[in-house]
């Protein structure tokens, strides 16, 4: 029974982990939009960004997977995980590394400006290693939450830890046992999430220049 | 742009429907957090509690609460507990469930609120010798509660949308009954935008008042 449940554990840690690279990779341009000097391009990307955040994700994952279609191909169950949750990510990822990007000291900028630093290089080895420092807790937090909410791939029957905890407890008498059991293992798998994040908040935090 | 003109039509053709679930998912939001508070109030206190067993006991159901996922939470409180001879309706598993978590998120905010109230304060009651209940009722809690008032919001925006997991235990909220319709017409795609749509009327100006608030009241910050 413990047995099956866990087998779902590789296909949740998969679905967060691709979900979260996703998010990453598209939260990158927003980012640059949202700081853009044109103003449409910072208006399309705010309201972008407000509607991956404000669109709760099993409805980005029931249009994804039951609206998207390209002729007669449709979204696999398992990629329409991935994407909704990937989408969703972006937006919340893009306002963190925003806020990231304005917590650098504006002396930095300057600095980097009066050395000479082509923007190129200002961005790799000034902007981006302090704010990466900056945006790391906040990333984490991410990350556990998105953990937990890939649980929701399961309503459209991807097999990952929730979707088999739901097919035991059907087929036992201990329904509570079950689900308690399901919940103490996403807990334990993000404390130590939670305590490597904050352990190593405490050493980079140093590295920033205020 | 076809779907666009599907949606308008299915919103012009269902918005009633849709509204009442809608209202559904407002009412689920709203007492989850107001059956929540107090539990959350009675928690920030209980997590720093001398006695052992009553902050243990404390510390787990904010664990629980905070660290499992709502689904699971939900489906417990829906399939599971009547396995324990507990059966309940879809629409009071559901907010037994948000209650719970509701708590347990408010709990940890509230705890960094009052925790964030400067120890001067505190001091300044014990030197015009206020009772201990007095400390806490007039200037621990009410500035602690502003310090956490703007997570707060948020995290109602956050529940506000969590409620649409109800729908995996099918209480009629909005989810539900797009999906419902969604399977009766086939036009699931302008469905679930047209839902999503009504999710975000809401959710969005909710999140930029929470963003405002957080502003105000740090202005002296």
């Amino acid at each position: 029974m413990i047995r099956t449940i866990l087998a779902g554990l590789p296909l949740t840690l998969l679905i967060t982990a691709t979900a979260m690279a996703l998010g990453t990779l598209l939260a990158v341009p927003l980012t640059l939009g949202l700081r853009a000097g044109a103003p449409p391009v910072r208006w399309v990307c705010r309201v972008v960004v407000d509607l991956f955040r404000g669109v709760p994700q099993l409805v980005w994952l029931f249009i994804i997977y039951y609206g998207v279609s390209a002729g007669d191909a449709r979204p696999t169950a398992l990629g329409a995980g991935v994407a909704a949750l990937g989408l969703v990510a972006s937006g919340y990822l893009a306002e963190i590394f925003r806020g990231a990007l304005k917590g650098v000291a504006a002396g930095q900028w300057e600095a980097a400006a009066a050395l000479g630093f082509s923007p190129a290089t200002t961005w790799a080895r000034i902007l981006t290693p302090q704010a990466a420092r900056v945006a790391l807790p906040a990333y984490t937090n991410y990350a556990i939450a998105l953990l937990k909410d890939s649980a929701i791939v399961s309503t459209i029957g991807v097999a990952e830890m929730v979707f088999r905890t739901g097919q035991v407890a059907r087929t036992s008498d201990m329904g509570v046992f079950v689900y308690v059991f399901t919940a103490v293992i996403y807990i334990a798998l993000s404390a130590p999430l939670g305590m490597l994040s904050r352990r190593s908040d405490i050493k980079l935090r140093e590295a920033v220049a205020r | 742009m076809n779907v666009l003109i599907d949606v308008a039509t299915d919103l012009r053709d269902y918005l009633p429907e849709l509204l009442g679930g809608l209202r559904l998912s407002v009412i689920l939001t709203l007492s989850s957090l107001v059956l929540g508070l107090p539990i959350a109030l009675a928690l920030a206190f209980g997590v720093t509690a001398a006695h052992d067993v009553l902050r243990w006991a404390c510390v787990a159901v904010v664990e629980f609460g905070r660290g499992a996922p709502v689904l699971v939470v939900l489906q417990l409180a829906y399939f599971g507990l009547p396995d324990a001879g507990v059966t309940l309706s879809a629409q009071v598993a559901a907010t037994a469930a948000l209650t719970l978590m509701s708590a347990a998120y408010l709990a940890e905010y509230l705890r960094g609120g009052i925790a964030a109230v400067p120890p001067g304060e505190v001091e300044g009651c014990l030197a015009l010798g206020m009772s201990r209940r007095d400390t806490l009722r007039y200037v621990t809690v009410p500035q602690g509660v502003r310090i956490a008032l703007p997570s707060m919001m948020g995290f109602s925006v956050m529940l506000f949308q969590a409620t649409s997991l109800a729908y995996s235990v099918a209480v009629p909220e909005l989810m539900s009954r797009a999906y419902s319709i969604g399977s009766s017409n086939f036009r699931y795609l302008s469905m679930f935008i047209a839902a999503g749509l009504l999710y975000a009327v809401i959710a969005i100006p909710c999140t930029w008042a929470s963003v405002y608030l957080e502003k105000l009241l740090n202005r002296h910050a």
